[in-house]
């Protein structure tokens, strides 16, 4: 089957969303296709809890929004880009506001801020604490105000089509019917999301596996920073789920065993309000040395709501209080919350620069999945959903002006059979002695194990060496349903080929690059090395694997200087 | 300790159960049990799964005769050593325990479940006011994560397939209760129909399995009153 519009968004989380709304803005002539592999309302993002950093009111600058990011990013953030996202996030809280979005409020009935780490102004916007929540709802209720844009739910993006340099359109199943359908389209937007799942331990829906990032790195698109990858403090012992930043925002305590406030060794004057890599190494130097508390679980860290109250919990942090009854048995009125390091937020990703392009005309990617860089080694809490509002504005604008101007040219016949061909006749159902299963748990256990908080040389080659054999297993893997319809069984063994093909460039970044910044913390080379690493990762996907090169960091108004909190 | 689980299953022609035995540990979700057997027993179990919190509202099943979410029910809690775990009621099954979801959402389109404005201004939005206690009249209806459970124990959504059904009902009222809206008279509109609040039976099944507890049956109850003034004032005037 074939279709065709003027624009093709794969993803519909928030970044996707918002880019559907700009662009349907920009012209009521566009055809608009949002595509994506859950319901748009069962997407990653309804689990942002913590809020959106937006600087509203007097006292706050966006030059103090803009240092606090780049001082957070560890210096890896390029700062053209902050300085444009900085000043384009307020508007997007009042959008959101105008478009019914049940911001918590103030007694007096304006928009309410909330404290958060890294950010030394109280600048997060937030909705109690199910702020990614009730935006994915706010975007999704307004996307059905524009009758040019048409959704496609449930469909897994197999393949990108590019020819002659530019963005042709996307391959994907329809999940119900098993049906192959080619999107043509002049311009595709990829806002698929992060990969958090390569990670055992981690905060991630099951679906996020970066598809879109895999498939863009396969069709040559290169990834940008892959080796930064963000450990949030707080994941609930022993299932992962997020326990936001906002608990420590709202006046929450870590503590280890001997119930001490250990962050104030770390850093004594954010305390538990430091960003997060520093937050997540201080933790897990408290574990590793024995301070942790012992558990069926392993060793974890307390996470102590006791002395805000049941009123503010209740208020504030509703959800959390739910999860941690639901999940662990424990009420945090009551007691500490057990809480461990938990992989989080992928900060590389498709690079592109500051306006959504990649290096593929008519390719524009967005959100987690792409790579700007505003957060740089390290992003801030309540940053992430503001870059997807801001810069899903943006490539929806961008795609939108770029389709206006563009004829769209069909693509090959051939290139649908041999995508048909692929999928049905050489995967679904094919016979070997590999469960991807099997592969995908080795896959996040190397991951915890060698690329995890602190890493060293040696254990990365290990894990590099590792993944290798994992992809040579996976060439026989087992797909055990070979029926069309709603095959997750299929959909599941592709996510796990996409996993493995960004874990060797994960790897491959890591490696290299023989400093500690932010998040990616070696044990081997402990300092930050501005001299020979002050620059992007890039790399490019080779049948011999990932051939990495470096570009500058945009720098503008902030050289880099030690980072103490 | 083994659990069963007694799947009713659906391969796209024909209908049976099939049990696998789930060992279980403290604190393990069904959710998990289903990624058990999917893993480790049969790869072609199909089921829905998102964001395993309560939040993303895809993983709505039956069990023992209950719609619940699979990832926020722990096995230990349903007390019982075999489950018969099915899909969702009121649903056309596509396969195992996936249903489909189609119909659902375009009966919440057509409430118009989005914030109507005159003065809509997308270059130049400004801050609108809202007070906590404005914002508590509506925000429990906020919460609703679309996953199903209501309208699967909806009797008047069994007998009568075109029934808005109590999750669309509960958008459209959560959207009039918003002191920021102006739609009202357009939403009264789109409830009132031969398919609308007035099909409800009052069972408010609904709001007993609601897992986010947002009470649609309440909801359906002051549309209705709502929609008679409504009615009537458009009788009069």
């Amino acid at each position: 089957m074939r279709v065709h519009h003027d624009i093709v968004i794969v993803g519909g989380g928030l970044a996707g969303l918002r880019a559907a709304i700009a662009a349907a803005e920009k012209s009521k002539k566009l055809s608009i296709a949002l595509i994506s592999k859950t319901y748009p309302i069962r997407c990653h993002s309804v689990c942002a809890e913590g809020g959106t950093a937006a600087v509203l009111r007097e006292g706050d600058s966006f030059d103090l929004h803009a240092w606090d990011t780049v001082k957070g990013a560890d210096f890896l953030a390029d700062q053209d880009a902050v300085e444009f996202f900085v000043r384009e996030s307020p508007k997007e809280i009042l959008r959101l506001d105008n478009w019914g979005c049940p911001w918590s409020r103030t007694e007096d009935g304006r928009i309410a801020q909330r404290a958060f780490g890294g950010q030394s102004f109280n600048r997060t916007v937030f909705a109690a604490d199910r702020t990614g929540f009730h935006e994915v709802h706010t975007l999704y209720e307004r996307t059905l105000m524009y009758p040019n844009i048409v959704r496609y739910d449930e469909y897994f993006m197999t393949n990108l089509v590019i020819e002659d340099g530019a963005a042709r359109g996307i391959i994907a199943i329809e999940l119900k019917s098993g049906d192959l359908v080619l999107f043509e389209a002049k311009a595709v937007i990829l806002a698929t999301g992060g990969a958090g799942r390569l990670f055992g331990f981690t905060t991630y829906s099951h679906q996020v596996t970066g598809d879109g990032m895999a498939i863009a790195y396969r069709c040559r698109v290169p990834l940008k920073d892959m080796e930064f990858f963000q450990f949030h403090p707080t994941g609930l012992v022993p299932s992962g789920i997020l326990m936001t930043e906002a608990c420590r925002g709202e006046g929450g305590y870590l503590r280890n065993k001997d119930g001490e406030r250990f962050m104030e060794r770390y850093a004594p004057e954010r305390m538990e309000l430091a960003p997060r890599d520093v937050v997540a190494r201080s933790m897990w130097r408290e574990i590793i040395e024995g301070r942790g508390i012992e558990s069926e679980y392993g060793p974890y860290i307390a996470l102590d709501l006791t002395h805000l109250g049941e009123e503010k919990i209740e208020e504030r942090l509703p959800l959390i209080r739910e999860a941690a009854k639901k999940f662990a048995g424990i009420d945090p009125v009551e007691e500490p919350i057990p809480v461990r390091p938990v992989a989080h937020y992928t900060m590389g990703g498709v690079h592109t620069n500051m306006w959504c392009e990649t290096p593929v005309k008519g390719l524009y990617a967005t959100g987690e999945v792409a790579c700007i860089s505003i957060h740089g080694a390290n992003r801030l809490g309540s940053n992430s959903t503001a870059e997807c509002l801001v810069f899903g504005r943006v490539a929806g604008e961008k795609a939108a002006e770029y389709a206006l101007s563009t004829e769209l040219r069909h693509v090959d016949d051939d290139i649908y059979r041999e995508e048909e061909k692929r999928i049905f006749d050489e995967f679904l159902g094919r016979s070997g002695d590999e469960s991807p299963y099997q592969i995908k748990k080795e896959l996040n256990e190397v991951m915890d194990s060698s690329f995890w908080i602190f890493r060293d040389g040696n254990g990365m080659k290990e894990g590099f060496k590792k993944i290798l054999e994992l992809k040579e297993r996976y060439r026989n893997v087992e797909i055990a349903d070979n029926t069309r319809k709603f095959n997750t069984d299929m959909i599941y063994a592709f996510e796990v080929g996409f996993m493995l093909d960004l874990a060797e460039a994960v790897a491959a970044g890591a490696i290299a690059r023989t400093e500690s910044r932010g998040a990616h913390y070696r044990l081997d080379y402990p300092e930050r090395d501005d001299e020979n690493w002050l620059k992007h990762t890039l790399a490019y996907y080779t049948p011999d694997g990932p051939k990495l090169e470096y570009i500058p960091v945009t720098i503008t108004k902030w050289q880099p200087v030690e980072r103490k909190y | 300790m083994k659990v069963i689980f007694n799947i009713r299953r659906f391969d796209g022609e024909k209908d049976y159960w099939q049990s696998f035995a789930v060992p279980v540990f403290r604190g393990m979700t069904l959710l998990e049990g289903l990624f058990y057997i999917k893993e480790n027993l049969d790869g072609s179990l199909a089921f829905r799964a998102s964001c395993r919190m309560g939040v993303c509202g895809s993983c709505a099943v039956k069990v023992n005769g209950k719609p619940v979410l699979a990832c926020e029910t722990q096995i230990s809690s349903v007390n019982s050593s075999k489950l018969d775990i099915e899909p969702i009621d009121n649903f056309r099954v596509i396969k195992d325990l996936v249903t489909d979801f189609e119909g659902f959402f375009r009966k919440h389109e057509a409430v118009k479940p989005y914030l109507i404005r005159n003065d809509d201004n997308y270059e130049n939005p400004v801050e609108l006011i809202q007070t906590p206690k404005q914002m508590k009249s509506y925000y429990t209806f906020s919460l609703c994560i679309k996953c199903g459970a209501c309208y699967s124990v909806c009797p008047a959504a069994a007998t009568r397939s075109d029934y808005l059904g109590p999750a669309a009902i509960t958008a459209a009222w959560r959207f009039i209760a918003d002191s920021r809206d102006e739609g009202k008279e357009e939403r009264y509109e789109a409830v009132c129909g031969d398919n609308g609040v007035w099909r409800c039976h009052f069972a408010a099944e609904c709001s007993e399995v609601c897992p986010k507890k947002v009470e649609p049956a309440k909801a359906v109850q002051k549309m209705r009153i709502r929609t008679a003034l409504h009615a009537i004032k458009k009788v009069i005037l």
